[in-house]
């Protein structure tokens, strides 16, 4: 193919990478939420979409960028905790569609409310300011909001591992996520870490539409589409990995970046392709263990 | 499904009941025609929900101007028109069945409506075998030929040939001949190039790539260094409402400006309203109409004051107007016919000239499409009037029917 260059191919890579960033926020909510309480949680995009149109509220009030990279996270994983608390805790025990169902219809109901609440033509959602623009990344231009995105996802990635991994909470949500009952047993009350683990999820898918805005803009249907690519990384990664959940989202972005690059028309396929790929080679995902779905 | 009755039978039992009703009511015309009359109706589809619903929502309101100025002229003798407006997805499909639902269930005497040169493709379908009048308010080259076209079907729109062209000869020109497309993959894109290639035949234009996106794209970050690394003169957006809008923001901020003059066959003025200066400057466009001519154009003016007298003080879009102009156009031909019969309509449809916004307009008699002036624009950045003063108007291509492909390229005899 003429004009491809290793400049080209690297930019192809960065784009990948900051696209994928967006799909490992997602993707690592809904594995947190689905290791814990087994529960599939389609309202995930709506949490997202959610994120945005909050963002996009407190910016018109007043409230700038940063501000709503704290305040709209804390919003959002506040309905999230209601959410858990008030409809899906009923639930537990009744088996996986339950809660499945539960939040695909609460999905529709979060899109029509934002419809009629906001309007269904959707917004633009401008870029701050001072991280607008190109710079030289060595292999060219790339926008250096994109690159804004790739570092936030980092920092909360790092956040989440010192969380769990340095934390006596966090010990007992990997406990929890590993043997519920005899965490139950040990005393622990098991309920409280399951509704902040929904909250924490919804915080990060929120925190995930608010960083989409600027690149895409803000409509009722934002989360939708990637809800479907979400769990499609999350398949591949593993249900219910964190680990699987990040390398599977940069994989995803690169591997639609990469056919991008040579067959445009295949990208979205690609995504699915490969899905099909791993469950047939690996059906349990990277890092997934076998029969959590059973 | 459809009935075996022949499509002929079917006309001569339509007309023979409009014709009955006419006779009928018209002895009583002048004390009860108000109550005892249906209501003209015209069933109006249009993409309200997805990536073009800013436009559509603006297409509805310009064509409540059409319908709220023919009832306050007295109708027809006294018959008022009632818009019904139905939301099509941006789906043919769904398109297909509200047509269908329309003509059938409502009874709509005329549909007027469709903004995707696909959607509007499956409308005409209906309309076509129902034998009822559709005038189309969106771009496309397909719905003049011979195989989609049929008596019913008549087209307010530009269409892409038109539109490209008058944008290519002046692009082409003025920033250079080396041109890549970044196109969505569907009707509207594909007739776009085709169109800019045509108009670049001759100019020594060279074509260095096209790449296609899917209708609805949210991300084009993946394609823009492809296109950067081509290094074009001019790089065609042939993509259109939310698309647009993503497509512009994002290779703005990729820096494609900087080394690249961007060009769209349709700048839209709800994108521009909607997405802000940071993306449009600089861009090169065509547009059907933009409101701001109307200190040159008294027809342009009346539109819109009655569209801001409606509607809180906006200004319409072009889009928008197309909505006026296609509701407006089959009142009058009902009007000059002094029936709703779909064949004098038709007939009236054809004698029509018209001033209604935009300067001279008919509809040519092969194809029934409208012949019309396309205008070039920019983004104004500086001595802006108001919010909506967003464009100015660089050159404007006057109604020109060698400027459309020819009847005999269509396929039609005469």
């Amino acid at each position: 193919m003429a004009g491809l260059t290793l400049d080209l191919i690297g930019l192809q890579l960065f784009a990948g990478v900051a696209l994928g960033a967006v799909y490992v926020l997602l993707a690592i909510g809904l594995s947190l939420i689905f290791g814990m309480l087994t529960v599939v949680n389609f309202a995930h995009g709506a949490f997202y979409m959610l994120g945005a149109y909050v963002g996009l509220w407190l910016m018109a009030h007043g409230g700038n960028f940063w501000l709503c990279l704290v305040l709209v996270p804390l919003v959002v994983g506040g309905i999230g905790l209601a959410v858990e608390r008030v409809l899906i805790r009923p639930l537990y025990g009744r088996g996986i569609d339950y809660p499945l169902l539960l939040t695909f219809g609460l999905s529709y109901i979060i899109v029509e409310l934002v419809r009629i609440t906001f309007g269904k033509a959707g917004f633009p959602f401008d870029t701050p300011e001072v991280l607008q623009g190109a710079v030289d990344i060595g292999v060219g231009f790339f926008p250096l909001y994109r690159l804004f995105v790739i570092a936030a996802t980092a920092v909360i990635l790092f956040g989440l591992w010192l969380f769990l991994e340095r934390t006596s909470f966090g010990l007992i949500i990997r406990a929890g996520a590993r043997d519920p009952l005899i965490v139950r047993v040990l005393g622990v009350n098991v309920s409280k870490v399951w509704l902040i683990v929904f909250g924490m999820g919804t915080a990060i898918a929120a925190f995930a539409g608010l960083l989409a805005a600027p690149l895409q803009g803000v409509i009722p249907e934002m989360g939708g589409t990637i809800l479907a690519e979400a769990f499609v990384v999350t398949v591949v990664g593993g249900m219910g990995s964190l680990l699987g959940a990040v390398l599977a989202g940069i994989l995803v972005g690169v591997v639609v970046s990469m056919t991008s690059l040579f067959a445009p028309e295949m990208a979205k396929v690609a995504i699915f392709a490969l899905m099909a790929l791993v469950l047939l080679i690996r059906p349990q995902g990277f890092f997934g263990r076998a029969g959590l779905m059973s | 499904m459809t009935s075996k009755t022949p499509r002929s039978t079917t006309l001569n039992r339509r007309s023979l009941i409009a014709g009955g009703a006419a006779i009928a009511a018209a002895p009583f015309s002048f004390h009860t025609a108000r109550a005892q009359e249906p209501t003209i109706k015209i069933g109006f589809p249009v993409p309200l929900t997805g990536p073009y619903g800013a436009e559509a929502q603006d297409q509805v309101r310009a064509a409540e101007v059409a319908i709220a100025e023919f009832n306050a002229g007295g109708g027809l003798g006294g018959r008022k028109a009632e818009l019904l407006v139905r939301d099509d997805k941006l789906n043919p499909g769904e398109a297909a069945t509200r047509a269908l639902e329309l003509i059938e269930n409502d009874k709509a005497n005329f549909i007027v409506g469709s903004l995707s040169a696909a959607v509007q493709l499956a409308i005409n379908n209906v309309t076509k075998q129902r034998g009822v009048i559709f005038n189309s308010i969106s771009q496309s080259d397909a719905i003049n030929e011979v195989a989609d076209f049929s008596k019913y079907t008549f087209h307010e729109a530009l269409t892409p040939h038109l539109t490209a062209g008058a944008v290519g000869r002046y692009a082409f020109s003025k920033f250079g001949k080396k041109v890549a497309f970044l196109t969505a993959d569907y009707a509207y894109g594909h007739e776009m190039v085709r169109g800019f290639q045509e108009a670049g035949k001759g100019m020594g234009v060279e074509v260095l790539g096209d790449i296609r996106h899917p209708i609805g794209a949210t991300d084009f970050s993946t394609l823009l260094p492809r296109l950067q690394s081509m290094k074009p003169d001019i790089l065609v957006i042939n993509n259109f409402g939310r698309d647009q809008q993503i497509a512009l923001k994002q290779a703005t901020d990729f820096g494609l400006k900087k080394t690249t003059k961007i060009v769209v066959p349709i700048m839209l003025f709800t994108g521009r309203q909607s997405a802000g200066l940071a993306a449009f400057d600089g861009v090169v466009g065509g547009t059907s109409y933009y409101w701001g001519i109307e200190d040159q154009l008294p027809s342009a003016k009346s539109f819109n004051d009655q569209f801001r007298k409606m509607h809180g003080g906006r200004v319409p879009s072009d889009y928008g107007a197309m909505g006026y102009a296609g509701v407006r156009t089959v009142l009058q031909a009902v009007k000059n016919a002094g029936t709703v019969d779909t064949d004098k309509v038709i007939t009236a449809l054809e004698g029509l000239k018209y001033d209604y916004y935009k300067g001279p307009q008919y509809f040519r008699k092969c194809d029934h499409q409208s012949v019309q002036s396309v205008m070039i624009i920019e983004c104004k950045t500086k001595d802006m009037r108001n919010e909506a003063d967003v464009f100015q108007v660089v050159a404007n291509e006057a109604p020109n029917e060698a400027n459309l492909r020819s009847c005999e390229a269509l396929g039609h005899k005469a």
